[in-house]
Formats: C-alpha cells, sequence, structure tokens
C-alpha cells in the first residue's frame, strides 16, 4: 500500500486549481459558498467552461468526449471543485444516463444524445419515482403501450429534481402487465417537449421548488428512443442506481462543508470565546473530521476496486449511508454554529435579489434552509434504510 | 407526589384544546402566512377571551395562574397546532419582566396584554450576543433628567408588532457585567427607533430594532437602575418553559402524524409500519418524546425554586429538548420520505418550528455547557 499522491496526481491537482482560479466566476462561487439558490444558468455555464477544458464527463470513455479518469483523479477534482466552491454538476445526464447508454444503449443513441449532453443543450431529469412507487421502485404505474412504431406513455413521475428546467425525461414505464412486477419494465428517453407532459412544481420545506411532478397523458414516444431491449428496463434502472448513489456520498462536499464549519467557528464568538473552543461543539467537529478522514478512504477504496468506468456494486450502498451521514451532520453543526441567526428565513438574500446586511454573519442564512433541505440524502437515490437492507442481502447474506 | 393536573388547569386545557381544535389546523395557517400577515389577530383576542393570556399572570396582576404548570398546560396545545401568535415574547417574556420589575401604573400594560389589545416585545438579545444573556453592548446614559438609548437589537420576537418594547441597555459596568443592566419601556414609534421586520424559518416574526438617541424620561425605567439581571434570567427561565412544553406539543404533533403515516403508507404491499426496522426508531422516537415531557414537568416544578436549582433545570431540560426535537425531526422526515420534504404537508411546520426552537434562548451546547458550570458551582 502507498497512500501519497505520485508526482503525476500532485501535477494534475495543481492543473485543477490554476484552471479554477482562472476559470470559476465569483460570481458563481460566492453562491455557492454562501448556500445562496443558484439559477438553470449558473450550473449552464460552469458546465460549459468545464466542457470547453474536456472535463465535464469525468468518467466517459475518451472516445465520447469523456476525460476517462480513474478513481484518483476524480477524488482529486471532487475535491478541489468543491473546495472552490464550485457549482454542483447536474448528474442526470453525465452520471446517470450516459453511463446506461454506454452500456445498453446503440451506437446510434450515444451518437444522438451524449453530445447534446457534453454541449448542454439537453437537461435531463430522472423519471424513476411515483406517489406509489418510492422504495418499492418496481411497483411503478405509468404505462407505455406500443402503437406503430410509437410508445404511448400515460401516469405521472414525481419528485423529479429540476424538472423545471429538463427538456429530457429518462423514464422507467410498464410495457407488461402480467408478470412478474420487476419483468415489466422499460427504460424510455421522453423529449419533454411532447404534446401531453406537464409539469407541476413541489415547494420543499426550505421553500424551494426544487422538485416536480410530471404528468404523461396520451405523450406519443418513438420506438428509437428505447434503451436497450423492452420489458429489461429493471436491469438498467438498478445500474444506474449504483451510479447514482455514488455520486451521493459526496466526500468533496464534506470536505468543503468542514472547511466552512471550521471558518465559521474560529470566527463566532460563543460565551466569550470562539465557538471551537466550546469542548462539545469542539469534540463534534473533530468527530466529523476523523470520521471523513477515513470515509475518504473507503470510498477510495471502494472506487478503485470497481472495474473502470463502473460504479461499485453493493458496496455504493455503504458509501450512500456513510457519506450522507456525514453530510448531514455538517449542515446540522452549521445550523448550530448560526445561533440566533439562523432564525430568519431570507428568501430575497438566498436568492441574490437582495445583498444589503442579512441580519447576521453571511453565512448564517442558508444554514437552516440548506441543514432542512440535506434531509434529501438520505431519502432519495434509495432510502438509506432500503441501502441497508441490500448490503444485509447482498454482503452479509442475511 | 400527584402527576395529575389540577381540575382547573385540565379545564383550561380542554377548552384550549376544543378551541385550537375547531379554529387552528395547518391549512389556516398556511393561509394566514400566503396572506402576509404576522398572526391573526381574531385568534389572539378568542385567546384571551378564554383567558389563555391571563394564565400567564399571577392574581396580583390580574390575571389567575402564572406558575409553570399553567405554563406548560397552555404551551403544549399551542405547539400541538403550531400557533405562531405573539404569546411567548409578550406575555412571558415582556408581560414578565413587567409584572416582576414594573410600578403600579407600568404595570397598567399587563393589563391589556391579558385582553390581547396589545403585545409587547422584549428588545434584548443583540448581534454580538448569541445566547449570553448579560452581554448587552447598548447604552443608556444620563443626560440632565433623561436618559438616552443607543444601540442595536436583534432577533425581537414580534418586535415589529409590538407596540410598546422592554429594552435592556447598560447604565453601568463592562460588556459582559451581569450587574448595570437596566430595562426601559420604550413604544416603537418613538423618535429615534428603528425596526425592520422579518419572517423567521420557522413563521414566526423577529425584527432587528436601532436605537438612536432614543430619549427617554426616569420614569421609563423598569426598577431599579442596574439591576435588571436577576430579572431577566427569572423572565428567560420561563420562556424556556414555555417554548420546552409548546416543544413537546409539537413533538407530540410530529409523533402522531408519522405514526398515522406508518399505517396508511404502503409499499411492498404493506403498510410500511410493518417494517421492524421502522418501527423500533418509532419506538424510540417515543421514548425520548416522554423524557422530553418529564424534562419539561422537572423544569415547571422548580421555576419557583432558588436560583441555581431552577437554573440548573432550565439547562438540562433546555440541552434535552433540543436533542430530542433533532431526534423527532429527522426521524419523522426520514420516516415519511418524500412527502416528508413537502412545505404544503403539515409536518414541515412542527419541524421548522421544533428546529427554531434550539435557537431560541440557547442551543444545546450552550446548555451542556452551562449545566456542568451550575452543576460545578
Ligand atoms: C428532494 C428529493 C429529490 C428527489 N429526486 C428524484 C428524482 O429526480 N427522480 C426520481 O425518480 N425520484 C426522486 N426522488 C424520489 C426518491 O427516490 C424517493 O423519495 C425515495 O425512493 C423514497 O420513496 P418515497 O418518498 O415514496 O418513500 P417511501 O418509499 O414511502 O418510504 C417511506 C419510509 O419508509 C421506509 N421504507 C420503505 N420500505 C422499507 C423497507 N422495506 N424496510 C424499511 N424501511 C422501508 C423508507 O426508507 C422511508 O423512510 C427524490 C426525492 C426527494 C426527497
Ligand atoms: C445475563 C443474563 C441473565 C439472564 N437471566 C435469565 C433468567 O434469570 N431467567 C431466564 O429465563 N432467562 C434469563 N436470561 C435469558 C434471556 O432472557 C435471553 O437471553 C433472552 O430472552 C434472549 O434470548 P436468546 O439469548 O436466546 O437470544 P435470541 O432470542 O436468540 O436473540 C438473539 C438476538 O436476536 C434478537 N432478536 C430475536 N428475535 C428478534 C425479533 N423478532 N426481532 C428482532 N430481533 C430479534 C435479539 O434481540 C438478540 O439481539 C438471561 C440472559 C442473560 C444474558
Amino acid at each position: 500500500m502507498d497512500l501519497s499522491y505520485t508526482q503525476e496526481q500532485q501535477e494534475f491537482r495543481k492543473e485543477v486549481r490554476v484552471f479554477l482560479a482562472e476559470n470559476l466566476p465569483s460570481r458563481i462561487s460566492e453562491k455557492v459558498r454562501l448556500g445562496k439558490r443558484l439559477v438553470k444558468g449558473d450550473t449552464q455555464e460552469w458546465s460549459a467552461m468545464l466542457n470547453a477544458r474536456g472535463w465535464l464527463a469525468a468518467n466517459w470513455p475518451k472516445q465520447y468526449g469523456g476525460a476517462e479518469w480513474d478513481a484518483v483523479q476524480r477524488q482529486i477534482f471532487e475535491e478541489e471543485t468543491c473546495l472552490a466552491h464550485a457549482p454542483r454538476l447536474v448528474p442526470f445526464g453525465l452520471t446517470m444516463l450516459a453511463p446506461v447508454l454506454l452500456a445498453f444503449g446503440t451506437e446510434e443513441q450515444r451518437q444522438r444524445f451524449l453530445p447534446r449532453i457534453l454541449s448542454g443543450v439537453d437537461w435531463w431529469c430522472q423519471g424513476y419515482s411515483e406517489p406509489g412507487a418510492g422504495s418499492d421502485l418496481a411497483a411503478l404505474k405509468t404505462t407505455a403501450v406500443l402503437n406503430g412504431n410509437h410508445y404511448v406513455v400515460n401516469g405521472q413521475k414525481t419528485w423529479t429534481t429540476l424538472g423545471q428546467h429538463a427538456n429530457w425525461i429518462f423514464c422507467l414505464v410498464r410495457t407488461s402487465a402480467d408478470v412478474k412486477k420487476q419483468s415489466g419494465i422499460s427504460f424510455l428517453l421522453i423529449d419533454m417537449e411532447t404534446p401531453g407532459v406537464t409539469v407541476r412544481p413541489i415547494v420543499l420545506i426550505d421553500g424551494q421548488a426544487e422538485v416536480n411532478e410530471i404528468f404523461f397523458d396520451n405523450v406519443r414516444v418513438p420506438v428509437e428512443n428505447l434503451v436497450g431491449e423492452q420489458d429489461k428496463g429493471w436491469t438498467y434502472a438498478k445500474y444506474l442506481l449504483t451510479h447514482e448513489r455514488t455520486n451521493i456520498a459526496g466526500v468533496g462536499f464534506s470536505d468543503a462543508a468542514l472547511a466552512t464549519l471550521k471558518h465559521v467557528a474560529a470566527h463566532t464568538m460563543a460565551g466569550g470565546r470562539p465557538l471551537d473552543r466550546n469542548p462539545h461543539f469542539a469534540a463534534r467537529m473533530a468527530q466529523v473530521e476523523i470520521d471523513l478522514m477515513a470515509m475518504r478512504t473507503t470510498n477510495l477504496r471502494v472506487v478503485s476496486a470497481a472495474a473502470k468506468g463502473q460504479a461499485p456494486g453493493a458496496e455504493s450502498s455503504m458509501l450512500k449511508i456513510k457519506g450522507t451521514i456525514l453530510r448531514q451532520e455538517l449542515t446540522s453543526l452549521l445550523r448550530r454554529a448560526a445561533g440566533p441567526d439562523a432564525m430568519p428565513y431570507l428568501p430575497e438574500f438566498l436568492e441574490g435579489r437582495d445583498t444589503t446586511d442579512p441580519f447576521g454573519p453571511e453565512h448564517a442564512p442558508s444554514a437552516a434552509p440548506t441543514y432542512f433541505n440535506m434531509r434529501k440524502l438520505s431519502i432519495f437515490g434509495g432510502a438509506n434504510e432500503i441501502q441497508r437492507t441490500i448490503i444485509a442481502k447482498a454482503i452479509l447474506e442475511l | 407526589m400527584d402527576f395529575n393536573l389540577t381540575e382547573e388547569r385540565a379545564m383550561l386545557r380542554d377548552m384550549l384544546q376544543r378551541f385550537l381544535g375547531e379554529r387552528y389546523d395547518h391549512e389556516a395557517r398556511r393561509k394566514l402566512i400566503a396572506s402576509g400577515a404576522p398572526y391573526d389577530a381574531d385568534i389572539l383576542i378568542e385567546l384571551a377571551k378564554l383567558g389563555i393570556l391571563g394564565a400567564m399572570f399571577s392574581e396580583d396582576d390580574g390575571g389567575f395562574g402564572g406558575t409553570g404548570f399553567d405554563l406548560l398546560v397552555v404551551f403544549e396545545e399551542l405547539g400541538r397546532v403550531g400557533t405562531i401568535e405573539p404569546v411567548v415574547g409578550s406575555a412571558v417574556l415582556a408581560g414578565g419582566l413587567l409584572s416582576e420589575l414594573g410600578n403600579a401604573s407600568q404595570k397598567a400594560l399587563i393589563g391589556q396584554v391579558i385582553g390581547g389589545v396589545t403585545v409587547l416585545a422584549l428588545a434584548h438579545g443583540e448581534p454580538q450576543s448569541r445566547y449570553d444573556l448579560s452581554r448587552v453592548h447598548t447604552t443608556a446614559q444620563a443626560d440632565g433628567g433623561q436618559i438616552v438609548l443607543n444601540g442595536t437589537k436583534t432577533h425581537v420576537v414580534n418586535g415589529a408588532q409590538a407596540e410598546t418594547l422592554v429594552v435592556s441597555a447598560r447604565e453601568n459596568g463592562a460588556k459582559d457585567d451581569e450587574g448595570g443592566i437596566s430595562l426601559f419601556l420604550v413604544p416603537l414609534a418613538l423618535e429615534g427607533v428603528t425596526c425592520i421586520d422579518h419572517r423567521n424559518v420557522d413563521d414566526t416574526s423577529g425584527a432587528r430594532i436601532v436605537f438612536d438617541n432614543v430619549r427617554l424620561a426616569q420614569s421609563d425605567r423598569l426598577g431599579k437602575a442596574g439591576s435588571a439581571f436577576a430579572a431577566l434570567e427569572t423572565a428567560t427561565a420561563r420562556a424556556t418553559l414555555a417554548v420546552c412544553a409548546e416543544a413537546v406539543g409539537a413533538m407530540e404533533a410530529a409523533k402522531a402524524l408519522t405514526v398515522q403515516y406508518l399505517k396508511e403508507r404502503k409499499q411492498f404491499g404493506v403498510p410500511i409500519g410493518k417494517f421492524q426496522a421502522l418501527q423500533h426508531r418509532m419506538v424510540d422516537v417515543l421514548i425520548e418524546i416522554e423524557q422530553a415531557r418529564s424534562a419539561v414537568v422537572n423544569l415547571a416544578g422548580n421555576l419557583e425554586a432558588e436560583r441555581n436549582i431552577r437554573e440548573r433545570h432550565v439547562s438540562a431540560t433546555k440541552n434535552l429538548i433540543g436533542r430530542v426535537g433533532a431526534l423527532v425531526v429527522e426521524e419523522s422526515i426520514q420516516m415519511h420520505g418524500g412527502i416528508g420534504m413537502t412545505d404544503e404537508y403539515a409536518l414541515s411546520h412542527f419541524a421548522r418550528r421544533l428546529t427554531m426552537i434550539d435557537h431560541l434562548f440557547g442551543d444545546v451546547d450552550h446548555h451542556l455547557e452551562r449545566f456542568i458550570a451550575l452543576s460545578a458551582a
């Protein structure tokens, strides 16, 4: 074993740092640093910059415009971009759909969709969950009936993240009714501008309309938008989920959150001394840091063990559980650090419409909304309870 | 020992429960908030008519209660439906200080609070004070026969809705001395007072209030010069009890919603409450809420005890409520899945209020440290 970075890896880190310093607009990174709300254009602008450098698709093959980085490079890139407060890349096209198309799509589909993900022409969203099908995803009811060379889709998806910005949605739909519920599912790509698609926003507990309900009313989808074989969608869906989970672990986000927390705690006076001198607060902060140091290595160990371009199997559930627990704990500490200044709800400040004195330190207005928003981490991508069940079955063989 | 409520308090609780059950729910509160109003003035008047505001004061002050158990009964019910009306800041904090320190003419305001026709607010916290009660930088300087007030107060509960403020200011001593702090009655409309209203995360209202050369008379002072700290601590103890009891009500509401959801929501063909992974955690939530209730009973029963005993209970209870509050919030949301994250669903209000209660009058870390210090003393 050798924990040190090679010369090459150190050079790569420098290269990423220089790139960030020269390119990432402070207008955007300040929003991320302060937990303010990003608009669609912020994400698009940053994605375009990365794409121009060939760094947008970290784990795609070079042949399709990807960077084809190994696990260590990806981790270095994630650490540096998070610490520099770069916006989170929208994962739906880049790290969810693309691996599925690469593994199960036709060459035609790859040529058609992958370049448009890179160029930002398409913004994808994920149509898995339905009102009656959350953890029990295979219970989904949205139907697609083959009619000539079109599928006709009817039903409803929900909790669709950033669906309001998207022009394409990948959906799990039921194509066969009288079989085992996992066996009748297909993976369909739907242009959201097709007649019959309606998007309705859902406001979440932090006041943001981050997710949506999406309704399909006799939506006609050409057969060439089917991925893989009809009725085999469940296999592709699960394959995608392992990629999604590995992504949610978010070690880089935790690194950045810890750095912010330490800074805030050092500059917040509590009981006549800095908060990081409060033994209870300091102990909790140290505990998270200790866990995070180990988590970084757990993440690398698991991700490196997976084949190139692939996601780990049941181990991805482990990363998701531990990673989300740490991220949530960090938001809880940041909330407490803000003290009474966590109380005002200032949407104008969070949306950047009002930059005047936010009643307290600049990091405070987002502390409580972020704490609430990040409760989602243990719910989506398969709730943590479901991940535990997966580990119990697949690893412990219980 | 007797863990039953007296007949009068049981009646008060039943009456309040009935009234709130008929008049207050999540939809009504959402409409109210959407209208931009900071609270429902009619509800406040009706609470007054029911004697709820009177229950915050002793008979000497024209009320008919004022003890720890009166606060407990009222605030648990208010918390159970999630009211945002100005009761704790007005009647318990500011009203409590008037009752403790006011002279006969100043106390006339208490009658108006009990009647629900005026709202008071305590302007005490400052940008740098965090949870330290004695850290007062606002100054009150003698100028001829007058007093001149200068400083900034933050997170004033219902500050912008108040007609009269109780304002703390330093007449002498260093910036965090307990001695030297005085309280003054200041009309919000007085020259030199600027108030910026804001909504809080839990839909209650707060304000930042600046005092710029505000001129007061000697007769505006509550009690003796420089000696208000003890009364501030007592009023804060009472207000801490109030929000802790409110938290228990909110916990019960969150628990009821979650248990109902565990029974109704089906996944994998069965109600999710059949999964032992959730059952056991819901049981832990139940146990911790019982602990929270006991902690509140402990504080209520020791509210009139000598200072050190009372304050140990204040810190013990507030610490425990903060910990259990976070557990209830996080577990209730988690066990609901996506629905638990939505603003529209009633749980969101209880989750936000429970979380913000941790930020009022000292959070878990503050009170853990304070408990240790008080225990060593
Ligand atoms: C902010 C947010 C964004 C989302 N974005 C998307 C998106 O873009 N696209 C998309 O398709 N979906 C999305 N989701 C949906 C997400 O995947 C689901 O919420 C998740 O799968 C849980 O389903 P559910 O909400 O129906 O909860 P339920 O499945 O009803 O679960 C409720 C509770 O029961 C528990 N539970 C269920 N079954 C079991 C069991 N067998 N054993 C033990 N416990 C169990 C769960 O863990 C949870 O705690 C998003 C959700 C959120 C909150
Ligand atoms: C120090 C000690 C003193 C004792 N004294 C007495 C005594 O005086 N008289 C007497 O009669 N017995 C006594 N016992 C026995 C005790 O009651 C049993 O150990 C206990 O009932 C558990 O049974 P078990 O050891 O067979 O474990 P098991 O029942 O095999 O349980 C093993 C594990 O599985 C868990 N488990 C089992 N069923 C479930 C389920 N349905 N859901 C979730 N988890 C489950 C258990 O919680 C435990 O963690 C004593 C045991 C100990 C350790």
